[in-house]
């Protein structure tokens, strides 16, 4: 049996990284250039929340104090989340909100395949549903970064600018820790560390079509997925995802 | 009253109909994936469609007004995971009833035979997503008309 309290963590990072992004793109609901993707985004989002909602309801389960998927969504505050920055990052213009989508999808969509095999029969069969849903999402966020990547000069431009502002924080998804070597003992998820050479080579085939450039500089920002210190950006995330339930404890419908 | 068969259970939830596309039934959908009884509690396995569907809890909510009409007092409606739901399990009537209300219906080549309205062969993809998690926007070049695609997954 594998460490309960390092299991928790595990799947608050799955289940924090699908709702934070999930919230994100939801923001675009009404706002995007055109219906079409308008519509996408917003299934998007919904597949995330609804990923959310098993990660964060084994979460739940595994901790065994009796909290719910909507507990540990709404009743948290910003240093209990355990998603990587990347995540809670601003949408920026169209182009920045799908480069976002598309540099995490792609890790997701990697991630997702190896947990199907997940020695956790539980964490095996919400990979395997997310996975389907998660292969129309990196279809789609790829085939628009190349669209936009190479496309006109402007879009051009702010897709380049987009990757530059976020290549940096794409590292944190392939650190690991003790709960991550916990993880690969118990044979429930793999080292994140391995993800990088598949990873590297789908973004590099994806941005190479699209025309832009991969930074070279190896920093990469950290602090979401252990929780040690979020950008600024979760904190107004949370003020508008937690609103709610703050204003109106256990309020239902 | 007795208890009901399995098969007449089945044949009530055939009757209950999609709530985002009511010319189908539950059952069409493939999405009731086991009814069976425990001593007296009928026991009734859903699987999702796409994980964040909003029509899932509409839906069990339906089931157990269908139910409970119908004499069913002691239920119990567990979510099945596994194995994820597939475009595969849809029967072969409820293809055709959606085929018939204008929804192209999933085909393993990934993209619609033909078009829903018309018939025409000439097509082409708008976006992968559509009005539903589970439909596409299509449109067809011959009778310039858009419609929807029930995607494969």
């Amino acid at each position: 049996m594998a460490d309960q309290n390092a299991l928790f963590e595990f799947l608050l990072r799955m289940g924090d990284n699908s709702l934070i992004l999930g919230h994100r793109v939801s923001e675009w609901c009404g706002h995007s250039p055109v219906l079409e993707e308008d519509i996408a985004l917003a299934n998007t989002a919904l597949d995330l929340i609804g990923q959310t909602q098993f990660w964060l309801g084994l979460a739940g389960e595994v901790e065994g104090k009796g909290r719910t998927a909507d507990d540990l969504a709404f009743l948290r505050d910003a240093w209990d989340f355990r998603n990587v920055l990347l995540c809670e990052l601003p949408n920026g213009d169209f182009g920045q909100t799908l480069m976002r989508q598309f540099l995490y999808d792609a890790w997701s969509s990697i991630m997702l395949g190896r947990l199907m095999t997940s020695s956790d029969a539980r964490v095996a069969e919400i990979a395997a549903k997310a996975s389907k849903e998660v292969a129309y999402h990196v279809e789609r966020s790829g085939d628009t970064v190349v669209g936009l990547g190479d496309g006109t000069e402007e879009s051009h431009a702010r897709m380049q600018a987009a990757l530059d502002y976020l290549w940096p924080y794409v590292g944190e998804m392939f650190d690991s820790d003790e709960v991550d070597a916990a993880m690969v003992k118990a044979g429930i998820a793999p080292d994140p560390a391995s993800l990088r050479e598949e990873y590297d080579a789908l973004v590099a085939k994806v941005l190479g079509q699209a025309t832009l450039t991969i930074p070279t500089d190896t920093f990469h920002h950290k602090g979401g997925r252990t929780g040690y210190m979020h950008t600024e950006h979760l904190g107004h995330l949370l003020t508008q995802m937690q609103w709610l339930q703050r204003a109106y404890p256990g309020a239902t419908w | 009253m007795g208890q009901p068969s399995v098969d007449t259970i089945w044949d009530w939830l055939d009757q209950v109909p999609d709530p985002e596309i009511p010319v189908i039934s539950l059952v069409d959908l493939g999405i009731i994936r086991d009814v069976k009884w425990k001593g007296d509690t009928l026991q009734v396995a859903v699987t999702p469609t796409y994980s964040g569907c909003p029509a899932t809890s509409v839906i069990n909510f339906d089931i157990e007004t269908a139910l409970r009409d119908r004499g069913i007092e002691k239920l119990t409606l567990t979510q099945q995971l596994s194995p994820p739901w597939t475009t595969d399990w849809l029967s072969d009537k409820g293809r055709a009833k959606l085929e018939e209300y204008g929804i192209a219906p999933p085909s393993p080549k990934g993209e619609p035979d033909r078009c829903p309205n018309c018939g025409g062969h000439n097509l082409e993809r708008t976006s992968q997503f559509g009005s539903t998690p589970c439909k596409a926007l299509w449109r067809c070049r011959d009778c310039l008309e858009p419609f929807d695609y029930f995607k494969c997954i």
